[in-house]
């Protein structure tokens, strides 16, 4: 019994072992295998093992509307995505390994833009088996950036801001009236003005637009808010989340409480993707640099950061618009994405969430947001059927968290991409 | 002429005048001390001087220009770096980006650089790791380099801050009680560092320092503040036999 045992240990740590040999780019090949198996087999094997359709978020949803199929639901997400990817990381690990280190001797961006390309036909692939996995990935890229934005602020700088759906709303509002403005016929405002072939591309514009218009009410709260030490922030920002969603629900151009809608498609899951990547990027480009870290030095000890050089009150204000500005972008996005958007969405319960992928990912950390992001969103998805429940499950959740982990699951933790996609199982090489 | 003047400098704190006309010329290269008991408006004036507090009356030139009503960290940039009484490290960052943080003011490649990663931005940032590097080593912390400073011993952590202050390529130096709470052997320590930093970089330093054998072996010139004013001001010979400052200093457990 007890050799079995250690064998077992041994065995496991071995596979373990084993499977921390593959690159990065193993694993995203492995996972692309993954999802063609689902393309290609996945609704047949569904239905041999008795699901009604191809388990949609992983089998959560399946395994919590009916107990009895759970049994079927674990073996289609083992059979078509952990085997498979796992088998195929660990089998292509060499290959993989000398391709990730050639991809390594070209200027870093050529390795990264490949392995994005990887993620994105992954994503893709398991997108397209059905509507709700797009909205689902793409409502999750927006809660990743929205994340990210308020960890910027709130971790990074270690404010205390509300108002994040506050920018969201403005982004989305700003957005949209740019869209529907110029590019589609609509009763709110009249014929477009512009072709219509136009919009898409002029769809960024728009975001950044909408981005703006959030910077310009943080700096609105930012002012009065930075003028002098202490928390006053909190309770500027918590009063400014309230004004914009009444504000919001009294403009009857933009269709008042009923809400707005309109937008054309252009928020499509390569786009929503294009600008969740160019988010994290300009953002850990951002934290990474001195100017960024001062930030850090500003919430450590405001007093030694303003002797050593640092313009602290300059810093707080252009780091907390630039916060509010990806979380408009966020918001431009969210609006294209649900083609309609009404001030009710932006209140103290999406503040709860994002609060909530802020600190339950991680505090100061890129890692962190990213982890925050999709594992609430999936979670408050995969728990919809249980309805009330779901409550308190995520609440729980995020308690458990907080007491063992006060910062958050991966905080205060670079996000080096370099890191993340050298290759493997040369030790010697590992500096 | 006097690269620091303090013309007529005075503080209330409400109704407790802390500082009270108060007046200093530093020329450069020049190492001053200040000395007094506890509570007797040494760090208010470091904090006068740094703009952390704007003086109730009097002014303060540098090279030969006003300061007052500046912001710290625009008096800072001109050239008066500073350490503190009570460590104020960032108990998130590593050493070496403490000292990197310190030369916050020479970055010049602004937010494009900082969101984009420009090459701009690639070359100042090694710039300022290069010379971050050589005030770690002249400091002896390079080997703390990548640590948090909390985990460091007290006395590195206070060359962390040394270093972080020349970081700012200060003019003038303000060391406040460097010290404190140091054991003879890092006492030691520290003095050879203060000596070897104003040879290497040709500084003034302002010394605020408990320890009168300190202040004795390092100054030129030294102040005695008692209650916010200057009671006696001279070599360091003339301040060991000044009858004031005996007075002041007696029975405090101070002198050594
Ligand atoms: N921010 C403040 N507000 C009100 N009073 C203050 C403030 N800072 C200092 N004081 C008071 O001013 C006086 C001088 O304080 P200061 O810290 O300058 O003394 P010090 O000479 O540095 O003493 P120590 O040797 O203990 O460091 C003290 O009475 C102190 O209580
Ligand atoms: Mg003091």
């Amino acid at each position: 019994m007890q050799e079995v045992l250690e064998e077992h240990i041994t065995l496991q740590g071995r596979l373990a072992a084993s499977l921390r040999k593959s690159p990065l780019l193993g694993w995203l090949i492995g996972l692309t295998v993954a999802v063609l198996l689902e393309h290609l087999v996945g609704y047949e094997l569904a239905t041999a093992v008795g699901l009604p359709k191809i388990p949609v978020l992983f089998g959560f949803v399946i395994m919590l509307k009916t107990p009895l199929l759970i049994p079927s639901a674990l073996f289609y997400v083992l059979s078509i995505y952990l085997i498979p990817a796992c088998l195929v990381a660990r089998l292509i690990s060499a290959p993989s390994n000398w391709m990730a280190e050639r991809l390594y001797r070209f200027p870093i961006s050529v390795p990264v833009i490949v392995h994005l390309a990887l993620l994105y036909l992954i994503l893709h692939l398991w997108a397209d088996i059905s509507a709700y996995r797009g909205l689902t990935l793409r409502l999750t890229l927006i809660a990743v950036m929205m994340t990210l934005s308020l960890n910027l602020i709130n971790g990074y700088m270690g404010e205390f801001s509300c108002s994040h759906p506050g920018f969201m709303a403005l982004g989305a509002y700003g957005a949209s009236v740019f869209s529907v403005f110029f590019f589609a016929s609509d009763k709110l405002f009249g014929e477009a003005l512009l072709p219509e072939a136009l919009g898409a591309f002029c769809f960024p514009i728009g975001l950044i637009f909408g981005g703006l218009v959030a910077s310009l009410g943080a700096l609105a709260i930012a002012i009065p808010s930075f003028r002098t030490r202490g928390d006053y922030l909190a309770i500027i920002s918590l009063a400014f989340l309230f004004i914009v969603k009444s504000a919001i629900e009294n403009l009857e151009f933009v269709g008042g409480p009923r809400g707005m809608s309109g937008q054309p498609n252009y928020a499509t899951l390569p786009v929503v993707f294009a600008v969740a990547v160019i988010c994290i990027w300009i953002i850990n480009n951002f934290v990474r640099s001195t100017i960024g870290k001062a930030l850090n030095a500003v919430r450590d000890d405001e007093i030694a950061a303003e002797a050593m050089t640092v313009n602290t009150r300059q810093t707080k204000i252009l780091a907390f618009m630039f916060g509010a500005f990806w979380a408009g972008v966020a918001g431009g996005l969210f609006a294209h994405v649900l083609r309609y958007v009404n001030p009710g969405t932006f209140g103290i319960q999406k503040l709860a969430e994002v609060l909530a992928m802020v600190y339950f990912g991680g505090l100061n950390s890129v890692y962190g947001s990213i982890l925050g992001g999709v594992s609430l969103s999936l979670l408050s998805e995969a728990l919809r059927p249980l309805e009330l429940f779901k409550w308190i499950i995520i609440p729980l959740l995020l308690i458990l968290v907080m007491i063992f982990r006060p910062t958050g699951l991966i905080a205060f933790k670079e996000f080096d991409v370099k890191a993340l996609i050298r290759p493997k199982g040369h030790p010697e090489k590992e500096v | 002429m006097s690269l620091l003047e303090v013309v007529h400098m005075s503080h209330d704190f409400g109704g407790l005048r802390a500082v009270n006309d108060y007046s200093l010329a530093v020329s450069p290269g020049e190492i001053r001390g200040l000395i007094g008991p506890n509570g007797a408006g040494k760090t208010t004036i470091f904090n006068l001087i740094t703009g952390m507090y704007r003086p109730t009356e009097g002014d303060i030139r540098f090279n030969g220009e006003s300061i007052v009503g500046m912001r710290p960290h625009e008096i800072a940039a001109r050239g008066l770096g500073r350490t503190f009484q009570n460590l104020q490290l960032w108990r998130h960052l590593t050493v070496l980006e403490h000292v990197m943080m310190a030369r916050y003011s020479k970055l010049t490649y602004g937010l494009v650089g900082a969101f984009f990663g420009t090459p701009k931005r690639h070359r100042q940032e090694a710039q300022s790791r290069q010379r971050a590097e050589e005030l770690m080593k002249l400091l002896n912390v390079s080997q703390f380099s990548d640590q948090l400073v909390l985990n460091l011993p007290y006395g590195a952590q206070r060359r962390v801050e040394m270093a972080r202050a020349l970081a700012t390529e200060p003019k003038v130096l303000f060391l406040d009680e460097p010290t404190a709470g140091m054991n003879p052997e890092e006492l030691w320590q520290m003095m050879k560092i203060i000596r070897k930093v104003h040879e290497e970089f040709k500084l003034a330093i302002f010394l605020i320092e408990h320890r009168l054998r300190m202040v004795m072996e390092l100054c030129d010139k030294v102040q005695t503040l008692v209650f916010g004013e200057v009671i006696a001001e001279g070599t360091p010979e003339e301040i060991q036999n000044n009858p004031q400052v005996i007075e002041a200093y007696l029975g405090k457990e101070t002198v050594e």
